[in-house]
């Protein structure tokens, strides 16, 4: 099903780009179609209902169940997160970068994702709820962010996976979520799909001129595809049979498919791409299976899954030192900012009075 | 010795060096919008230095390119100014560092858009708008940081002090390039003296003018930088990326 929509010519994302547009579409039907607002004395709880069931977007405004927002606000903000803690493992080459061309690109690529960040931070706080907030939560390790960013770039080449791989799975997961129940949510996955999009074209150009480069570059290649295979795959989360969240969200339409659904749509797209690169996916089991119209696949390590998200992963420490050094280390730059704005507020109402 | 080789190599440095060390601060911001415009400013940095590199490298006609410019020099070839190559320090000298390099690149810029060389008038043309906000970014910032608490003033006085000297290399007289340096002074005293002055802040009295960068005599700093930069590259030899 899912491979019939990506023809091969159409390189990497281009059938996922396709369905954004579609999100987007639908979208902005459903916003011409208009909705009644909830009436005065209205059982708030199934108006709610109605307004999911004719997939429609819920609004800030609207009344909505108190765990709907508490699912939303977790769930956005641990993508918010994400956004910023996924800088570092890119941001780490930046320096390294083998061309100004390749500079450029990977720059403007870290730039986006703290736009992301600043983005979903914004959707979240439509739930009611501010940015210091949901930044403490992370900084004190309440809130968690994707377990993939718990790996070190050891190569430049892992500069392209990542944007192959993990930006690849990043859009899959978040393709559906431009049709979200939530419409702020909704909104802002579509222009985050949109970039990923054009990341992971990016991360696969990285791969494909490595995999077409010298002998010591194509090793390169390949052990970076070799490493970051089965952390992406973990990217979509456990099982459907351990999963937690998964049926509350599916019927309220925050989620639309489930974890192995997403995670064997992800494996069905890179097996064509790998192929076109000349890179093998490190998987010996991997094969068609024709009853299935699917590719049979080793299931990642969810064991490691786990301790990567207790915080024991390679890089858990240290992606948290970094953003909490930070985070210190401009406080009195901040300060100094709300100090000058209000000697400026002052100065403007002597001036007024 | 060919002269428009030497003044577009060394706008491209400046540029080139620049962009290096703004990089650094990504992920590493005091807030995330500052983040992003750390990165936005370090991205036109770097589209100029590819211009002007580019086309210093076709002026040259020894068939160099903008990367074999950047990543095959050493640090003794390299013509930018010692101020973009010192380290980026806390906020408040990285902000004084793009205060003069921004009040200087401004005037430079404009008056490149109007050089009777074409490439150069173009790439002038460009960049001042880019430098212009770069120049905006950083007076706001020097303001807060200047007017805002005790602690950032002290910091912002102390990073004016630190860096103000190596301005004086940025005028050295040079009356055969398209835009000779030396006519810009007056013109980046005044625009950094107004900031300063808003700001609460002062020039040090400091006769110290540390130079060399246009000959190839830098600071400590470069080589690191360069070895930083230049690491991937050069383990690659030939290599496509």
């Amino acid at each position: 099903m899912y491979g019939n929509d990506f023809p091969a010519d159409d390189g990497p994302g281009g059938g996922l780009l396709g369905e954004v547009e579609a999100a987007e579409a639908a979208l902005r039907e459903a916003a011409e179609r208009g909705r009644r607002g909830a009436t005065a004395g209205e059982d708030l709880a199934a108006y709610f209902a109605e307004v999911i069931d004719a997939d429609q977007k819920i609004e800030p405004r609207d009344w909505m169940p108190e765990a709907y927002r508490k699912t939303l606000i977790r769930q956005i903000a641990q993508h918010a997160h994400s956004e910023i803690i996924g800088m570092q493992p890119e941001g780490n080459w930046i320096s390294r970068a083998p061309s100004l061309k390749r500079k450029a690109i990977l720059l403007a690529k870290v730039q986006d994702e703290a736009g992301h960040g600043l983005y979903l931070y914004a959707a979240a706080e439509t739930l009611g709820v501010s940015r210091d907030e949901l930044v403490d939560l992370l900084l004190s390790g309440r809130q968690k962010y994707s377990s993939i960013f718990n790996y070190p770039t050891l190569t430049w080449a892992d500069v392209g996976a990542i944007g192959w791989l993990v930006d690849g799975a990043a859009i899959v997961n978040q393709v559906p979520l431009c049709r979200c129940s939530y419409g702020p949510y909704a909104r802002a996955m579509i222009r985050v799909c949109k970039e990923e999009s054009f990341h992971q074209r990016q991360g696969y150009e990285i791969l494909h001129t490595l995999a077409h480069g010298t002998p010591a570059q194509q090793a390169m290649a390949q052990d970076a595809v070799d490493r970051w295979w089965y952390p992406s795959l973990a990217m979509f989360g456990p099982p459907d049979t351990d999963s937690t969240h998964s049926a509350q969200s599916m019927a309220w339409k925050i989620k639309r498919f489930s974890n192995d659904e997403l995670r064997q749509r992800f494996v069905d797209m890179c097996v064509q791409q790998a192929e076109v690169l000349g890179l093998s996916i490190p998987d010996p089991d991997l094969r068609w299976n024709d009853e299935r119209q699917a590719y049979d696949f080793t299931q990642p390590d969810y064991d490691e899954l786990m301790r990567v998200i207790k915080g024991e992963g390679p890089c858990n420490r240290q992606r948290m030192e970094h953003r909490r050094r930070a985070h210190a280390e401009g406080a009195w730059v901040r300060e100094a900012a709300a100090a000058y704005a209000a000697k400026q507020a002052a100065k403007k109402e002597k001036v007024a009075a | 010795m060919n002269g428009p080789f030497d003044f577009t190599l060394r706008l491209g440095d400046d540029a080139l060096i620049a962009a290096q060390r703004l990089a650094e601060w990504s992920t590493r911001a005091p807030e995330m919008e500052e983040d992003i415009a750390l990165a936005n400013i370090a991205l036109d940095q770097l589209g100029a230095a590819r211009l002007l590199l580019t086309y210093a490298g076709e002026l040259e006609g020894a068939g160099r390119d903008e990367d074999a410019l950047a990543y095959l020099r050493d640090d003794r070839e390299f013509r930018n100014c010692l101020l973009v190559e010192l380290p980026n320090g806390d906020f408040a000298v990285t902000m004084a560092k793009l205060l003069l390099l921004s009040a200087y690149q401004l005037p430079l810029y404009t008056a490149l858009a109007g050089c009777a060389d074409e490439r150069l008038a173009a790439i002038g043309a460009k960049a001042r708008k880019e430098s212009a906000y770069h120049l905006d970014h950083a007076s706001l910032w020097v303001r807060r940081l200047g007017d805002g608490t005790e602690e950032s003033h002290r910091r912002m006085q102390a990073a004016v002090d630190e860096v103000w000297p190596y301005t004086h290399e940025l005028f050295t007289p040079d009356p055969a390039a398209p835009v000779d340096p030396a006519s810009l002074r007056a013109d980046v005293d005044a625009t950094v003296t107004a900031v300063l002055d808003e700001a609460t802040l002062t020039l040090p009295r400091t006769g110290w003018a540390p130079a060399g960068g246009r000959d190839g005599v830098h600071t400590e700093h470069l080589s690191y930088l360069l070895a930083e930069m230049q690491v991937l590259h050069r383990a690659h030899p030939g290599a496509s990326w």
